[in-house]
């Protein structure tokens, strides 16, 4: 074990190596490092940050969702009911129709048979006036005998 | 098993640097005066240095805080074990703590795995190259106590410069002259502080030096048995990596707490 100046050269040695570290290699390391603890801890946050808002859309479009459900039901609901009017206002529709056309048939009806009253009136007077032009002949002249006739026509 | 002289020869050889120093200095062919230097010392350390504090250096330089790149991602990892360690440990602010003891756990670490490669292998190899088959090589650079020493002493003054700039002259002196026993015991305190302050680089750098010598030594004997050297050399070298990781981190560890002593108030 001999000490001789290999001391001074290593500490030379030595010293350059601590300068080279001090100035190349911790200060770039260690910013790196810390900023990207930096990044890690961002990046945690934002996660977590997005987990929340996840959360927050999932309530969200549940309760979208419900109030869908709600609101198609409801239309539907009403769309029956609107449904079921509109047959009922047809239903009630089509019964005054057919009690109009019911009433104009028989108006109609009344009238025919009232006409036909009539002609069988106007004829029931020309047949009677005929018959008893055949039986009495000349006694029984038409206008002397009117009066008779008319009452006779009204009988009917 | 190159050198000449037996089993002692062979060891011996192992064992001796490759000093260069001027002529005159030289006793008997040895270099034996303090102008020695150990050239496979500072250039085997030297090299490692550059090499992996280059790498770090660029690995560093290319940094993003976005998702790392594997050699960035191996950068941070070693670095950020030794922050945490400092961070543990150092409660003052400072910015060269950190830099200093990732320094010596990088460096330390490197130079001591040079110990898990076969211990004749890259001596042999160089003796091959250069022709000279005498050319002594020490390829583990933590066995030479010239660097432990170095960078003990290293750590030593920075210690003493960090404890007068955070406290200042003042407080320092007083600390030196009142701690642990008050001012009437000044010149028991001060003895106090200099055996502590003394022993600290000394046993620092010992243990290391000490470690890694033995390590050596153990392989060198193993390395002797010769081609049937594989069953022990290779449980002892699975056992060394932990010598060599425990002492780079050690170093490292009382580096920290020598500073955080040195910045702190008793």
């Amino acid at each position: 074990m001999n000490i001789n100046a290999t001391l001074i050269g290593q500490a030379i040695w030595f010293a350059l190596f601590i300068w080279i570290t001090m100035k190349f290699v911790w200060p770039p390391l260690q910013k790196a490092m810390a900023d990207r603890q930096i990044q890690i801890a961002d990046g945690l946050a934002a996660a977590e940050r997005g987990k929340h808002e996840q959360e927050l859309a999932a309530k969200r479009s549940a309760d979208a969702l419900r109030e869908a459900k709600e609101k198609s039901s409801e239309l539907v609901a009403q769309a029956e009911k609107r449904a079921q009017q509109i047959v009922e206002d047809a239903k009630g529709t089509a019964k005054v129709e057919a009690d109009k056309i019911v009433v104009g048939a028989k108006a109609e009806i009344d009238q025919e048979v009232e006409r036909a009253k009539q002609q069988l009136r106007e004829r029931v007077a020309e047949l009677a006036v005929a018959g008893a032009e055949k039986i009495l002949r000349k006694e029984i002249n038409a206008s002397a005998h009117a009066d008779m006739l008319v009452a006779l026509k009204q009988d009917l | 098993m190159s050198a000449e002289g037996g089993t002692t020869g062979y060891i011996q050889h192992h064992l001796t640097n490759l000093a260069v120093c001027a002529d005159g200095a030289k006793v008997d062919g040895v270099c034996t005066g303090f102008w020695t230097f150990h050239l496979d010392t500072l250039l085997v350390s030297g090299l490692l240095g550059l090499v992996v504090f280059g790498f770090m250096a660029l690995m560093a330089s290319k940094a993003t805080a976005g998702v790392p790149s594997g050699g960035q991602n191996f950068v941070e990892m070693v670095v950020g074990l030794v922050d945490q360690q400092v961070r543990d440990t150092f409660h003052g602010k400072s910015a060269l703590v950190t830099p200093l003891a990732i320094t010596i756990f990088v460096w330390v670490f490197v130079m001591n795995a040079m110990d898990l490669i076969p211990v004749d292998f890259l001596p042999t190899a160089l003796q091959a190259a250069t022709g000279n088959h005498d050319l002594p090589f020490k390829f583990v650079p933590t066995t030479d106590p010239n660097l432990t020493f170095a960078m003990s002493l290293t750590v030593f003054f920075i210690s003493i410069f960090m404890g007068l700039k955070v406290k200042g002259f003042g407080h320092f002196m007083h600390e030196v002259f009142a701690v642990p026993f008050g001012l009437k015991l000044a010149p028991v305190n001060l003895l106090f502080r200099i055996v502590e302050e003394i022993a600290r680089p000394i046993s620092l750098s010992l243990r290391l030096f000490g470690n890694m010598y033995a390590g050596e030594m153990v392989f060198i004997l193993i390395a002797l048995i010769g081609i049937y050297q594989l069953p022990l050399a290779l449980p002892w070298a699975l056992f060394h990596i932990l010598i060599i990781t425990l002492q780079a981190f050690v170093f490292m560890m009382l580096t920290i707490v020598y500073m955080s002593m040195a910045a702190e108030s008793h």
